[in-house]
């Protein structure tokens, strides 16, 4: 990831199917499911903005937004 | 209309063709097949030179998915075919049913089943008409006996495809379809045309294709308009969005069948011929109609009291119109040319079912003034 | 390229989600491609109009937010050339499965092609039948097992890109949804193609054909994708030849576009010269 830039991921829990797609593909293992079997970002700091996750998502349920400035965790 | 280039002698498919575009046809798409194929051909010439499309497809039904796909841009179709080719449209024909869209079918009756009698006449395809689609629907169809009538019913229907936007079919027979003769197309305006109603909703408001206004009509909005909306052949909401809501399914069925079985006194079309004092009453429809009517004028010359309904509409079936009609007749005697199809729905409409008979021709040939008046003379008791 | 960023939400009806499809389903990643290919074009909601015909992958025409043309089985290219004919300005994309435009859409397919209309075409290959619960498509291939093929399948597949080249049309390119941003890429050139496009997507179908196949779930179905797809004249090939190529078959620009063809039918016609 750049630096001095931090990434969101916007997941949408209610269309989120759990197919781990996005989990399985992650280069950096930056997603995991969560206690509902639903996708979630465990290791947002990891996260190189590659977006393939987004791109693969069968449910359209993730969103990458880069933003400036710290992570805020 | 005294001018001479509006004077022609032509074909009833040409006439259909004349009518069509009279109408404001701009599309077409069709497949050969006799005996409707003079359709096609004339509209490969005529359409291009009005800035219009002609487009030949690859089959039936491609055919009849192209009109509905051109009718959603906002232009006015029609494909044309015969026996098998009518059969080979039926889904598609209820799609345009389903998502209530304008288009008109005309179907050149030959002889059927199947590959059936292809250079013959017929008039096998009226209960096709009606339920050749799967499904509860309703349908407009319409049938002339001569080539004027012919241009005024292609007219007509166009001008009901737009108002009750619905498939609507011109059953034509072989006879009607090859046989020349004169054709005066009137003058622009002299027979009122229906344009496309679209919708006045502007832009950013929410516009439903499907919610009928007061009068029963539902505003089109042209595909690459303002209003991106959904079309399909599942049961859908206002919005055309697919539902299997039993309301939503429920209310749509009953509105698809209501808005042309409630109006048919609007929608029908007939002629009556000496019917004022008729003891005998011919109803007939389509080239059939001009032996009855010919038999008629004889028969009268000769003191029988007979006269004949000629059918226009045939569907939605004009039920209180024959009833009406009817209603003073010893006898009714349906000449049609096929194993009797209108003649059970005018059973089921008069008073006195017993007093209708059938008279029908099903050789591939014209019914002739004589086939009628063997059963005429029957039906008096004068024997053969 | 447009400068904003892409959000779905521009481009779908959202009432409509979470969709229908299966968990893990492809079709979803085809959806996925087309909205950014539409977005990345820039082109503008009201100029398109898709056109779908009976199946999974046909619902993607609900889905999104252009006019949508729903239609019956198979038949959705002839509806597209209807609408593509009577108003060509319009960009006619008909998503279609494997079934639908292969099977009972096949005579379709070919002719458009054969036609050069400007049409997209979209063959979201998960080489079965899923909606009606798994029987095998024209797609399926030999020796696979369907509800309707209990001991295996004797039928042969087609391969779409030789067919659609077979019968003219004028830009064939395959990905798989592994491949998103190449399948977005070659979804934009064949959008932006003048003339008929073919871009057939291998899509998983965990629900009936990976099950039925033991060809595992959603994710062993994508790295299957990954592992037995090469980019066209890939020297892999060489090693294994039934590795499926990826990549742009076809791409002719010499060929005449329909409509544009019909326009001069129309010069001819007006000047009265047949």
């Amino acid at each position: 990831m750049e630096k001095g830039k931090t990434v969101k991921h916007l997941i949408d829990k209610e269309w989120c199917k759990g197919c781990g797609i996005c989990i399985h593909f992650c280069p950096k293992k930056v997603l995991a499911f969560d206690e509902q079997e639903k996708a979630d970002a465990v290791r947002p700091e990891d996260c190189i903005a590659c977006r393939l996750c987004e791109l693969r998502c069968p449910d359209l349920a993730i969103q990458i937004i880069e933003q400036d400035g710290e992570n805020e965790q | 209309m005294n001018n001479k280039n509006n004077i022609k002698f032509i074909q009833g498919n040409e006439a259909c063709v004349e009518g069509a575009i009279y109408a404001g046809l701009d599309f077409f798409a069709g497949y050969p097949i006799t005996p409707s194929t003079e359709i096609a051909e004339h509209l490969a010439s005529r359409l291009p030179q009005k800035g219009g499309k002609f487009i030949q497809m690859e089959d039936e039904i491609a055919s009849m998915g192209a009109v509905i796909g051109a009718s959603l841009t906002g232009h006015k179709v029609m494909t044309a075919t015969s026996g098998p080719g009518f059969s080979l449209k039926q889904e598609a024909l209820g799609y345009a049913c389903m998502a209530e869209i304008p288009c008109v079918i005309a179907n050149v009756q030959r002889g059927g089943p199947s590959t059936g009698n292809p250079t013959h006449v017929s008039q096998g395809d009226i209960n096709q008409a009606r339920w050749g689609t799967h499904g509860d629907h309703a349908i407009i169809a319409m049938t002339a006996s001569n080539h004027q009538d012919v241009f005024n019913i292609t007219v007509q229907a166009f001008n009901l495809a737009e108002t009750y936007r619905t498939p609507v079919i011109l059953l034509l027979d072989e006879v009607i379809g090859h046989m020349r003769e004169k054709l005066v197309i009137p003058e622009q305006g002299e027979i009122p045309v229906v344009e496309r109603l679209r919708t006045s909703v502007k832009k950013g408001v929410d516009y439903h294709p499907y919610l009928p206004r007061e009068d029963g009509r539902l505003p089109m909005s042209d595909f690459g308009g303002e209003h991106r909306y959904n079309v399909t052949g599942l049961f859908h909401d206002m919005w055309g969005f697919p539902s299997n809501d039993p309301k939503i399914v429920s209310e749509l069925l009953r509105h698809l069948v209501d808005k042309i079985e409630n109006n048919v006194n609007e929608i029908a079309m007939y002629k009556e011929y000496w019917l004022d004092d008729a003891d005998y009453i011919l109803i007939s429809y389509g080239s059939s109609a001009r032996s009855a009517v010919h038999m008629a004028r004889n028969r009268r010359a000769r003191g029988v009291k007979i006269g004949v309904l000629e059918l226009q509409t045939l569907w939605p079936f004009p039920a209180d119109i024959v009833r009406e009609k009817c209603a003073g007749a010893k006898a009714v005697i349906v000449v049609e040319m096929n194993m009797g199809q209108v003649v059970t729905q005018v059973k089921n409409a008069v008073d006195n079912p017993h007093n209708v008979f059938l008279a029908n021709r099903v050789d591939g040939e014209l019914i002739s003034p004589s086939d009628i008046k063997t059963l005429l003379r029957m039906i008096q008791g004068k024997g053969v | 390229m447009t400068k904003e960023r892409f959000d779905f939400k521009d481009y779908i009806r959202p009432r409509f989600f979470p969709h229908m499809w299966c968990p893990g389903c492809g079709h979803g990643i085809v959806l996925s491609s087309l909205l950014r290919a539409v977005h990345e074009l820039g082109l503008d909601k009201n100029d398109i109009v898709i056109t779908s015909g009976i199946g999974c992958s046909s619902r993607i025409s609900g889905y999104v937010d252009f006019h949508s043309l729903h239609t019956i089985h198979g038949r959705a290219l002839a509806f597209a050339t209807g609408v593509k004919l009577s108003k060509p300005e319009l960009k006619a994309i008909v998503p279609m499965g494997d079934g639908d435009a292969l099977a009972i859409g096949g005579n379709h397919f070919i002719h458009a092609a054969r036609r050069n209309i400007d049409i997209t075409a979209i063959v979201m290959n998960n080489r079965i039948y899923g909606m009606t619960g798994g029987q095998f498509s024209p797609l399926s291939g030999s020796g696979k097992k369907a509800t309707t093929a209990p001991y295996k399948t004797i039928d042969r597949e087609f391969d779409i890109a030789d067919l659609a080249r077979s019968a003219g049309a004028t830009f064939v390119a395959r990905s798989t949804v592994f491949h998103a941003i190449e399948c977005k890429d070659l979804l934009k050139k064949a959008i932006t193609h003048k003339g008929f496009s073919v871009v057939e997507i291998l899509t998983q179908c965990p629900t009936y054909y990976g099950r039925k196949n033991k060809e595992g779930d959603a994710i062993q179905m994508m790295e299957g994708y990954k592992n037995n797809t090469v980019k066209i004249g890939s020297k892999k090939l060489e090693d294994n030849p039934n590795l499926i190529q990826r990549g742009i078959f076809v791409e002719k620009t010499d060929v005449p576009e329909y409509c544009e063809a019909y326009d001069k039918i129309i010069q001819t016609a007006m000047k009265g010269k047949a």
